[in-house]
């Protein structure tokens, strides 16, 4: 297929030097967004430590059902997202496509419910701010337990909805052909965004829902 | 005879007359057009926070607030100190010098990514637009540290502008730095080993370093308190129980390696533009080399040194202390190597060298100063002090400022292919070295006399110092528009520099002047040792 | 391009495996256990994060120098939280003056 024939950009040597230089890239990115994130869980650990009652408390106005059905959900597209690079690599063109549709599925799946989630709580009264409806010696450290609920889960939330957008971009790109065993990248990168996407979700589920025996 | 050589070279195709018209600026991905949009871009930023600085000393001439009042003095000094770090001394060594010399210095033909690298240049400038909107329609009076909670509930002037502003640099110089990490990895010529690359590409490494682990946290946390200012929430407010001192953990910890971000790339010119002018190789190369990684990543321990009057922890300043201490170890390495490599030079004072070696100077006094503060016991008298002012500006000023100066005038030639007029740029070196210290010296007097910063009025017995400070300003600003206007000259007027006009080591300098857009007719291969100059260490001891 | 296929079969196993700590620990969370909870839910979650990294990831079959990179961005996070917690716990260890 001559679209699998991926030119070299100029300024490298070869195919191989193009591919490593990508994905290094892409990894370094990561690197700044494990750093991006840090600083929301920094503020969660400062938190959760000084406030230790207000944090299980506002824990448990959280919907543990649908926390657990996303973190399925997401792990799911994972999966996908994996067989999806996997299908590139060894040359399977329709399957390819088929894995990276299912990921748009399950991802938006996660994005729906998410926003349940939090129509649920503008309707208790639960979103930090002016009008939060939890009063009590422990409402201003719960309210402060939703800016760091929120503050977290929204960043997630945004990378996922650029993650989707994305990889709508690459479903499209797959289904005219334009990935092959010899030149699959930007499959590649996507998925590693994808999973560390996935990865942060891993540590906000127990840290958020998880706390202080449901 | 004269004229067939000029036209000769006229006709030599290279990256400036590879073609014309804006269209080909905008558009380029050639990392050395970038470099020069991002001179253009930061030199503005750099007079613009230069006139604030110029009113914030003019107001300061008399004890009394003759020019302006209190709130209009908190806006001038925000915007001075925003202006100059995040627009102008963050990206200005990276993104100008670097951009147009990483990939000559390792053989490469671009960075690795050069679309990245473009749109880097107009997330700044995007950036850029946020901060000068902020300036123009009412300015921002926190002061370059955002403090909160003055900055997310009590300050009304425009701070998400600023924010935003700040946020899209910081991904801006993420981006630069992303592109040189992975282009020093996977892209260096054939036989460039790591411990023959040149000291400027150490320091570069080291700075991106800082970048790739430090700017996330800052766009984070400037991120919280804008949305904590629109959203009206409070992640940092006291009345919830939040702690504003978090906001100053997290600030500080991108803020303090951001000193390195600005100073390591200067020290990475100064080991190049010694060792030139002295004719001799560097002395302990690959201590100077790994002190620069030593420094980036030590530098991420010390932060708390901001913040030892803030409440935070008597245990942690403790702490935060003597780790200040062992950061000075690698930046004393340096310059105890740059001395060491002067000895017994063949030494000549272009105009270059002369801004490096005021470098050394004012970089000593500068990093020393730096130890005063960070002892705990001195730290709470002189904290808040001009002292401190004095301090910071030795090192970015006297050490970024002078180094980036350092390597303008000394790669010059490279970039545009002329000379600049040798005699004026060593006048103006030297003003500007004599115009620095009668402005910033008296400023550790008045500070260690207890004169607070961020005030516009201060007592009478004050005066005498401030107005030296102030006449040294003024000064300083000639200093400054000198080189400008010479410049400037020269792309028209200075003499043709051909390749190698310093007679220097370096793959940058075996290629014409100024290069051709992809850098190398052939890629090089690299036998030897950096900076075989004739000169050798000094072995008869 | 020379790169490491790993085998459908391995994927699978990984999210089985995913699952089955999901299901854990939320089931652990369900148990009352004090002070060994939270370490407990992050261990687990550690576990399945490495999982996605070294399979999803392909960080076994990496470069080393992508596994460097990796982490130095976790160790330096963790320098970040530890150093600015070490503040925040000893805070209350000496009296503030004049409180
Ligand atoms: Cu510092």
């Amino acid at each position: 297929m001559a679209t699998t024939e991926h030119v070299v950009a100029h300024q490298f040597d070869d195919a191989e030097q193009q591919h490593e230089a990508s994905t290094l890239g892409m990894w370094l990115f990561l690197v700044t967004e494990i750093l991006f994130f840090g600083g929301l869980f920094l503020l969660y650990v400062a938190y959760r430590v000084t406030y230790p009652e207000a944090f299980v408390d506002g824990s448990h106005h959280l919907d543990l059902r649908l926390g657990t059905i996303n973190t399925v959900i997401l792990i799911g597209s994972s999966l996908t997202m994996a067989l999806g690079v996997h299908a590139a690599q060894v040359g399977r063109q329709r399957a390819l496509v088929g894995f990276l549709l299912l990921t748009i599925v399950l991802g938006s799946a996660f994005l729906v419910i998410k926003g349940f989630e939090y129509a649920a709580k503008f309707e208790h009264g639960l979103v930090p701010g002016p009008g939060f409806a939890l009063t009590g010696p422990l409402g201003p450290q719960v309210e402060l337990f939703f800016c760091i609920y929120f503050a977290m889960t929204a960043l997630h939330a945004i990378h996922m909805v650029i993650g989707v957008g994305v990889l709508a971009v690459i479903a499209m790109m797959a289904s005219r052909g334009a990935f092959g065993p010899a030149y699959f990248t930007p499959v590649e990168l996507m998925g590693l965004y994808w999973h560390f996407v996935d990865v942060v979700w891993i540590f906000l589920f127990p840290l958020l829902y998880l706390i202080g025996g449901r | 005879m004269d004229t067939q050589v000029t036209n000769e070279h006229d006709r030599q195709e290279h990256y400036l007359n590879v073609d014309y018209g804006i269209r080909s600026w905008l558009l380029t991905r050639d990392h050395k057009r970038i470099a020069l949009l991002y001179l253009g871009s930061i030199t503005f930023m750099f007079f613009l926070g230069g006139i604030f600085a110029l009113v914030i000393r003019l107001e300061l001439l008399t004890p009394a607030g003759d020019i302006v009042g209190a709130d209009t003095y908190n806006k001038l000094f925000t915007m001075h100190g925003v202006i100059m770090i995040f627009f102008f001394l963050i990206p200005s060594i990276p993104a100008v010098l670097g951009n147009f010399l990483v990939p000559l210095m390792i053989g490469a033909r671009d960075l690795a990514f050069p679309r990245i690298n473009l749109a880097s240049w107009y997330i700044y400038s995007l950036g850029a637009l946020f901060g000068l909107w902020a300036v123009f329609t009412g300015g921002v009076d926190t002061g370059w540290t955002f403090y909160a909670p003055y900055s997310t509930t009590a300050s009304y002037t425009k701070v998400v502008p600023t924010i935003v502003g700040a946020f899209l640099v910081g991904f801006s110089s993420i981006f630069t730095g992303l592109n040189f990490i992975v282009t020093i990895h996977r892209m260096r010529a054939p036989g460039l080993t790591w411990f023959r690359l040149p000291l400027f590409i150490w320091a570069h490494y080291a700075t991106s370093v800082i970048i790739i682990l430090g700017t996330p946290v800052i766009a984070i946390t400037l991120g919280l308190v804008a949305v904590e200012r629109v959203f009206r929430i409070g992640i940092f407010d006291p009345a919830l129980g939040g702690d504003p001192i978090l906001f100053q953990h997290l600030f500080w910890f991108y803020s303090h390696p951001a000193v390195y971000i600005m100073i390591l790339p200067s020290m990475g010119i100064i080991s190049e533009v010694i060792t030139c002018f002295s004719r001799k190789r560097i002395f302990g190369y690959s201590f100077i080399a790994v002190s620069s990684l030593a420094i980036a990543l030590l530098g991420f321990l010390v932060w708390g040194h901001h913040m030892f009057v803030s409440g935070q922890s008597v245990y942690a300043a403790l702490i935060f202390s003597v780790l200040s201490f062992a950061v000075a170890i690698p930046s004393a390495v340096k310059v105890f190597n740059w001395t060491a490599t002067l000895y017994k030079g063949s030494i000549s004072f272009e105009a270059p060298m002369v801004y490096a070696l005021g470098f050394i100077g004012l970089f000593t006094i500068g990093g020393l100063t730096g130890l005063f503060l960070a002892a705990l016991g001195l730290d709470v008298h002189v904290h808040d002090t001009y002292f401190v002012v004095a301090h910071f500006h030795y090192i970015m000023v006297g050490g970024a400022i002078m180094g980036y100066l350092a390597g303008i005038h000394f790669w010059w030639p490279k970039i545009t292919g002329r000379l600049y007029p040798e005699t004026l740029a060593r006048i103006a070196a030297l003003i500007v070295f004599l115009g620095f210290n009668l402005t910033f010296f008296p400023q550790f007097v008045l500070g260690y006399l207890g004169m607070p910063r961020r005030y516009y009025v201060y007592p009478p017995e004050f005066q005498v110092l401030n107005v030296m400070s102030t006449a040294g300003a003024t000064i300083l600003g000639v200093g400054y528009l000198l080189p400008m206007l010479y410049l400037t000259w020269s792309l028209r007027w200075g003499a043709r520099a051909g390749a190698n006009p310093w007679r220097a080591t370096g793959l940058e300098w075996q290629t014409p002047s100024p290069p051709p857009t992809y850098n190398f007719a052939t890629t090089p291969l690299v036998t030897e040792e950096p900076y075989a100059y004739p000169l050798r260490e000094a072995r008869e001891y | 391009m020379s790169q490491h296929i790993v085998p459908v079969r391995v994927y699978v196993t990984i999210f089985a495996a995913l699952m089955v700590l999901t299901a854990l620990t939320v089931y652990v969370a369900t148990l009352e256990h004090g002070a060994l909870s939270t370490p407990i839910a992050l261990a687990i979650a550690i576990t399945k994060a490495m999982l996605v990294i070294l399979y999803f990831m392909h960080v076994r079959y990496s470069s080393g120098l992508t596994q460097i990179s990796i982490a130095t961005g976790v160790l330096f996070l963790l320098v970040m939280i530890a150093i600015t917690m070490a503040d925040i716990v000893s805070r209350g260890w000496l009296g503030t003056p004049g409180s």
